[in-house]
C-alpha cells in the first residue's frame, strides 16, 4: 500500500526570489504606512493601549503587531470566515465587506454557498440529521449538554464508558480514555508520560499542541527533520550515547513524537521505519492520529491500519474526534497499564470538565457505523472508500494541472503551493467567489516562502463536486499562474480517471446523500445502556 | 595583506602598490605568503569551541563504541509501576445515567442530591438552555470540524463573543473551546521569557500550567496577602530602579483567581487594582468559578468596575461551572484581547467550540442577564446560610474553609474524629451516597503547587438547594463525624485501659 514518493518538489528559484521580493515590498510599504500613521497623515486604526495603562511596559512587541497590521490585516478576509450552516459537503459562508481595508468587517446578512474543502470532515459525519445527530439529540435529552465536573470527581457518565470501550475495540488496543478537547489531550497528558531526565524526539512539523505538551513535560526536546527516519536515527543514537546535556547522565526514557498525517503538508508518517527504529533503540512512540484516524486504512483505523502495523507496537495512540467523527475531543489508547496510568495522573482528567454527552453520542454512533453496528449495511465501508477515491482523484487531477502538490498519494489533505502573498489573497478571494471554500495558509503557519492552499477531502463530496471544483481551480491556476511544477505528474495519476473512480465506487451505488432514516427512538437505542 | 608604512604624507596609488611588491625583498613576500596560507587554514579549520565538541573532552566515539553504549542502555518503562489508586479509578466506573444536575441518578438506580459539581446557578437541566442547544444541534450538527481560522467560526461563536463583551462591558471577548486551556494559553500569549509574574500561591493548576508554559520568572505571594504582594512589588521596583534599561522591556503581571477553587475564598480585588496602578503591573483575574456566582453587590462591583479594569490586562474566565456547557473566554480591551486571536495557542490551533455548546452558553448568559442577579442573590444566601449552619452545628467535628458567601467550601475532619486523610474522606463520600447525597473529595495531581496541605471534601452549592436538602447534608455530616469520633474515643479508651497491663 505504501508506495509513496517521499520527496516534495522544491520551490523553484524564480518563485522563491519573487516571493521574497513581495515580502520585502510589503515590509517597505508597511513602514511607510506606519510612518504616515505616526505623523498623522493617515487615520490610525490600530488598537492602542488605553491612556490609563500608557505608562506600562507594552503588552507585546512592536514587530508582532507590525506583521499583523501591515501584512495580515490587508488579507484578513481570507481567514476566520464565519459560516452559518453545518460544515458538511457544502456550506453557507457569511458575506463580509470591509469599509477600511481589513480593520473592521460589516456583515450585510447575505451568504454565499460554497463547496467545503476547508473543514476536517473526512468521513462526512458532520451532519445535522441522520444517525449521529439523532443519537446526539437523544443524549442531550438524557444527560443535558454539560457536566460541570471532572472524570475523577463525579463527572463520569455511562456514555463515556461505552465510548471508551468502543474506541479501544475499534483501535485494537486494550483500553482507551477520552478527553473533551483534542488540543488539551496532547497539551495536558504528555506530562503524565515523560518528565525531567527524559528525552522527547519531535518531528519538526509537529502540531502546536504537541509542542506545548512537550514543553510542559520538562523533558529535553530534540527536533528531527520532517518525516526523516535517517535523521531520527542519528538523533536517537546521539541521545542514547551522549545523554543529557552538561550532566551527561543517560536519559531515563526516550519518547518519539510523530503525527499520522501532517495537516499542512499532507504527508503520511513513515511508520514502519519509525517502529523499527523505536524497537532497535528501545524508545517509545507517541503517535498523534488527529488527521489520520478514520481517514486512512482499509477499515479507517488510521495510519497503523494503513501500513498494516500492529497497534501494540505503538506505545501511545492518540487522536482526535474533531475531524473524522464530526465531534470534539480526543483519546489516548494503548495498553491497559498505560491507560490506567493516564487515568490516574492526567491533568485533563483530574481538573478538566468531562466530555459533553451529545458529543460522546455523536462519536459513539459514528464508531458504531464504522464497526458496522449501526446505520445502513456497509455505510462505514462506503464512506471510507469514497474518501479514499476522492482523495486520490482530486490529487491526481491537481497534479495533472501542473500544480506543485505536496503530500502522499492516499492522504486526504491535499496542499498545493501558491508561494506569493498577493496570489494567496487572490486565490482565496476568487475561489470563494467561484463557490469553493478552500483554506490558504501562509507565514507564520508555514515557512515564509511556502504559502499554500489546502484542500481537505471528505466522504461527503461527490465526484461531480470534485470535477466542478477542479474546473474552477484549472481556471484560477491559469489566471494566477501558479502552475509551477517542472516535474511530470507521478505515474500513478495516469489511471486515476473519472471512470476509475466510478468503478471503485460501483459496489456502493446507493445515493450519496446523508442518511435520513433513524428517528430519535433509534438514537436512544444506540446510546442506551 | 601588504603592510604599508604608515606615512601620512605619502598617498598611495594603485600603481605604487604594484611597484612596492616588485621592490620588496623576497623574504618579505615569502613571509606574506605564509601569513595568507595561515589565514586560509584558519578559515577551514574546525571550531575550537568546547561546546561544539560532542562528549565534552576527548574525541568522538567510534561506531563500535556507540553501539556498545546503545546496547548497554536500559530505559525505564514508559509508565512506572505506580500502585493503582483504586478509589480514584473507581470514580471512572461510577457513572451517571442522568444529567448531573441538582440530583443525579446512577446505574445502580440510586438518585443522589448533588453537592459535588459546580452547577451553581442550576442551569444544567434547564429546559430553555437545552432546547436552544437542541435547535442548534439540528442546524449545525455536533462538531465544528476545524479551528476558528479555517471555517470553524460559526455565527453563534461571533454572537456569543459579542454577548460576552457586552455582559462584561468590555470591548472584546475571545472564545476558547476548553476551560482548562483558556488561562493556560492566555498567560503565555502575553508573558514570555524574561517577564515577571506575581502569582498567588494557591492558584489553580490551570494557571500554574500557564505560568510554566510562559517560561517567565514566577514570584509567588502568600495567599490573598496584599501586604506580602506589595512587599514583593516594592522589592522588584527597587530592582528596576537599579536596572532601568531592563525594566523598560520587562512586562509584569499579577495573576489571581476571582474565587479560589482550591480554598473557596475571594480575592481582594479593590486592593489589587490599587497595587496594579501603583506598580504598573498588569492584572489577570481568573473567574472560572466567580462569574455569575458571587453575591449581587459583588457582581455589580465586578461588572461596574470592569470598565475601569478593562484596559489593564485581561479578565479571563473559564466557565464550566455556571452555565453547564464547558467553555472558556477572555474579555478585555481590544488592544489586549485581539492579540490572542493570533497568538493564543489554544485558540488558533484547536477546533472551535461545538456550535451547540456555544448556543447553550449564549442562552445561559441571556438568562443571567434577564434574571438580574436573582439566582445569584439566592445562591449567595444559600451559601451563607449553609456556612453559618456548618459553623454552628458542626463545630468540633468538621472544619470549614472558604468565604461565607462562596458557593465552594472545603470540609475537613476535625482532629477528634481521627485523621483527616484522603481515604477517610473518600469513605465519608461513600457513606454520603448511602444517605442519598453526592459528595466528592477534591482531587489534585502530585505536581500541583496550589493544592492545600490537607485533603478536603469540596462542597459546591446550588442556588436551588432547599433547606431540607441542606438539612439532610448537615444531619449526615454530623452523624457520620459523631460516629467517627465515638470510634476514635473508644480506641483511645481501649488503649488507655490496655496500657497498665503492658507496663
Amino acid at each position: 500500500m505504501a508506495d509513496n514518493d517521499h520527496s516534495e518538489e522544491p520551490t523553484p528559484y524564480i518563485e522563491a526570489i519573487v516571493t521574497y521580493i513581495s515580502y520585502v515590498l510589503l515590509a517597505v510599504f508597511g513602514h511607510i504606512r506606519d510612518f504616515l500613521r505616526n505623523k498623522g497623515f493617515e487615520a490610525n486604526m490600530i488598537a492602542t493601549e488605553p491612556d490609563r495603562t500608557k505608562s506600562f511596559v507594552p503588552l507585546y512587541q512592536n514587530f508582532e503587531s507590525f506583521f499583523t497590521r501591515n501584512l495580515y490585516r490587508r488579507i484578513r478576509d481570507c481567514w476566520n470566515r464565519p459560516i452559518t450552516t453545518c460544515p458538511g459537503a457544502e456550506f453557507e459562508v457569511m458575506d463580509r465587506d470591509s469599509p477600511d481595508y481589513g480593520w473592521t468587517f460589516r456583515y450585510p446578512g447575505s451568504t454565499t454557498r460554497a463547496v467545503n474543502f476547508g473543514s476536517y470532515n473526512y468521513l462526512g459525519f458532520a451532519e445535522s440529521s441522520g444517525y449521529c445527530a439523532d443519537a446526539a439529540v437523544a443524549a442531550t435529552e438524557m444527560y443535558g449538554c454539560g457536566v460541570g465536573s471532572s472524570r475523577t470527581e463525579v463527572g463520569s457518565l455511562n456514555i463515556h464508558t461505552q465510548l471508551e470501550r468502543a474506541m479501544a475495540e475499534y483501535l485494537g488496543t486494550e483500553d482507551a480514555i477520552v478527553f473533551p478537547m483534542g488540543f488539551a489531550t496532547n497539551a495536558l497528558n504528555m506530562a503524565a508520560l515523560v518528565g525531567k531526565g527524559c528525552c522527547i524526539l519531535s518531528d519538526e512539523l509537529n502540531h502546536s499542541s504537541l509542542v506545548l505538551g512537550s514543553r510542559l513535560t520538562g523533558a529535553t526536546i530534540k527536533i528531527f527533520k520532517h518525516n526523516n527516519p535517517a535523521d531520527l536515527e542519528a538523533k536517537l543514537r546521539e541521545a542514547i550515547v551522549y545523554g543529557q546535556a552538561r550532566t551527561r547522565r543517560p536519559f531515563t526514557k526516550i519518547l518519539i513524537v510523530v503525527e499520522g498525517v501532517y495537516s499542512m503538508e499532507g504527508s503520511i508518517v513513515r511508520l514502519p521505519e519509525i517502529i523499527a527504529l523505536k524497537k532497535r533503540y528501545q524508545a517509545y512512540l507517541y503517535l498523534d492520529e488527529a488527521h489520520s484516524i478514520g481517514a486512512l486504512g482499509t477499515s479507517g483505523r488510521g495510519v497503523v491500519d494503513y501500513y498494516g502495523c500492529d497497534p501494540r507496537d505503538v506505545d501511545v495512540l492518540m487522536g482526535t474526534f474533531t475531524k473524522s467523527f464530526g465531534g470534539a475531543g480526543g483519546y489516548i489508547a494503548g495498553s491497559s497499564r498505560l491507560v490506567r496510568h493516564v487515568r490516574q495522573s492526567s491533568h485533563s482528567a483530574i481538573y478538566g470538565a468531562s466530555m459533553p454527552a451529545p458529543v460522546a453520542a455523536q462519536i459513539l454512533t459514528a464508531l458504531n457505523i464504522l464497526l458496522g453496528r449501526a446505520g445502513p449495511p456497509d455505510e462505514g465501508k462506503r464512506r471510507l472508500r469514497q474518501l479514499s477515491v476522492n482523495a486520490q482523484y482530486m490529487r491526481a487531477r491537481l497534479h495533472q494541472l501542473g500544480l506543485i502538490v505536496y503530500g502522499d498519494r492516499d492522504s486526504p489533505v491535499v496542499p498545493f503551493m501558491i508561494f506569493m502573498p498577493g496570489k494567496v489573497a487572490a486565490f482565496a478571494r476568487l475561489s470563494l467567489a467561484h463557490g469553493l471554500g478552500i483554506v490558504v495558509v501562509g507565514y507564520p503557519a508555514t515557512p515564509i516562502i511556502e504559502a499554500r492552499a489546502r484542500i481537505c477531502l471528505s466522504a461527503a463530496h461527490s465526484l461531480d463536486m470534485i470535477d466542478r471544483s477542479v474546473q474552477v481551480i484549472d481556471k484560477l491556476s491559469r489566471l494566477l499562474r501558479i502552475r509551477y511544477s517542472r516535474r511530470q505528474p507521478p505515474d500513478w495519476t495516469r489511471d486515476r480517471t473519472r471512470a476509475w473512480a466510478e468503478a471503485q465506487l460501483a459496489e456502493f451505488s446507493r445515493p450519496l446523500a446523508p442518511t435520513h432514516v433513524a428517528s430519535s427512538a433509534n438514537g436512544v437505542a444506540l446510546i442506551g445502556a | 595583506m601588504l603592510i604599508f608604512v604608515a606615512d601620512a604624507d605619502v598617498s598611495w596609488e594603485f600603481s605604487d602598490l604594484i611597484e612596492a611588491i616588485y621592490s620588496a625583498p623576497t623574504y618579505h613576500l615569502v613571509f606574506e605568503g605564509c601569513l595568507i596560507l595561515f589565514i586560509v587554514g584558519l578559515l577551514f579549520q574546525h571550531s575550537f569551541l568546547p561546546s561544539k565538541r560532542r562528549g565534552g573532552s576527548g574525541d568522538r566515539l567510534s561506531k563500535a563504541e556507540e553501539d556498545q553504549l546503545i546496547a548497554e542502555w536500559q530505559p525505564e518503562p514508559l509508565v512506572s509501576g505506580d500502585p493503582a489508586d483504586e478509589a480514584l479509578l473507581a470514580s471512572y466506573q461510577r457513572c451517571a445515567t442522568s444529567q448531573v444536575g441538582r440530583s443525579v441518578t446512577y446505574s445502580d438506580g440510586r438518585t443522589l442530591v448533588n453537592f459535588a459539581t459546580g452547577n451553581f446557578l442550576d442551569f444544567i437541566g434547564e429546559a430553555r438552555i437545552r432546547d436552544r442547544a437542541l435547535a442548534s444541534l439540528r442546524h449545525y450538527g455536533v462538531g465544528s470540524c476545524g479551528p476558528r481560522g479555517f471555517y470553524g467560526t460559526m455565527d453563534v461563536h461571533l454572537h456569543l463573543e459579542e454577548q460576552l463583551a457586552k455582559f462584561y462591558g468590555c470591548e472584546e471577548a475571545v472564545l476558547y473551546s476548553y476551560g482548562f486551556s483558556t488561562i493556560a494559553s492566555a498567560i503565555p500569549s502575553y508573558a514570555k521569557r524574561h517577564d515577571i509574574i506575581f502569582a498567588d500561591e494557591r492558584c489553580c493548576f490551570a494557571i500554574q500550567q500557564g505560568l510554566e508554559a510562559s517560561r517567565s520568572k514566577i514570584i509567588r505571594f502568600a495567599h490573598n496577602d496584599t501586604a506580602h504582594l506589595e512587599e514583593l512589588l516594592q522589592r522588584q521596583a527597587e530592582h528596576d530602579r537599579r536596572d532601568p534599561k531592563k525594566a523598560r522591556v520587562t512586562r509584569k503581571f499579577i495573576v489571581v483567581e476571582g474565587l479560589y477553587v482550591n480554598c473557596g475564598d475571594i480575592c481582594p480585588l479593590g486592593e489589587l487594582v490599587k497595587l496594579k496602578y501603583k506598580y504598573k503591573v498588569r492584572l489577570f483575574v481568573e473567574e472560572s468559578a466567580s462569574l455569575g456566582t458571587l453575591g449581587a453587590t459583588r457582581a455589580r462591583h465586578l461588572r461596574g468596575g470592569r470598565r475601569q479594569r478593562a484596559g489593564r490586562g485581561s479578565d479571563s474566565g473559564w466557565n464550566r461551572e455556571c452555565s453547564g456547557p464547558l467553555r472558556g473566554f477572555v474579555v478585555g480591551t481590544k488592544y489586549v484581547v485581539d492579540h490572542q486571536r493570533l497568538s493564543g495557542l489554544g485558540y488558533c490551533f484547536s477546533a472551535s467550540l461545538p456550535p451547540m455548546l456555544a448556543a447553550a452558553a449564549s442562552e445561559a448568559l441571556t438568562m443571567v442577564d434577564e434574571m438580574r442577579g436573582e439566582r445569584t442573590a439566592r445562591l449567595k444566601s444559600v451559601s451563607d446560610r449553609l456556612h453559618q449552619r456548618l459553623l454552628a452545628e458542626l463545630d468540633n467535628l468538621w472544619s470549614v474553609e472558604g468565604a461565607p458567601m462562596s458557593p465552594i467550601k472545603h470540609l475537613r475532619l476535625h482532629r477528634c474524629t481521627g485523621e483527616n486523610s484522603l481515604p477517610a474522606l473518600e469513605a465519608a463520600c461513600a457513606a454520603a451516597a448511602d444517605a442519598g447525597l453526592l459528595l466528592t473529595v477534591a482531587r489534585y495531581v502530585a505536581q500541583d503547587l496550589g493544592q492545600p496541605a490537607q485533603p478536603s471534601i469540596r462542597l459546591s452549592v446550588n442556588c436551588n438547594h432547599s433547606d431540607s436538602e441542606i438539612g439532610s447534608l448537615l444531619d449526615f455530616l454530623k452523624s457520620y463525624a459523631t460516629g467517627l469520633a465515638k470510634k476514635c474515643f473508644q480506641q483511645l479508651n481501649i488503649s488507655r485501659k490496655v496500657r497498665p497491663w503492658i507496663i
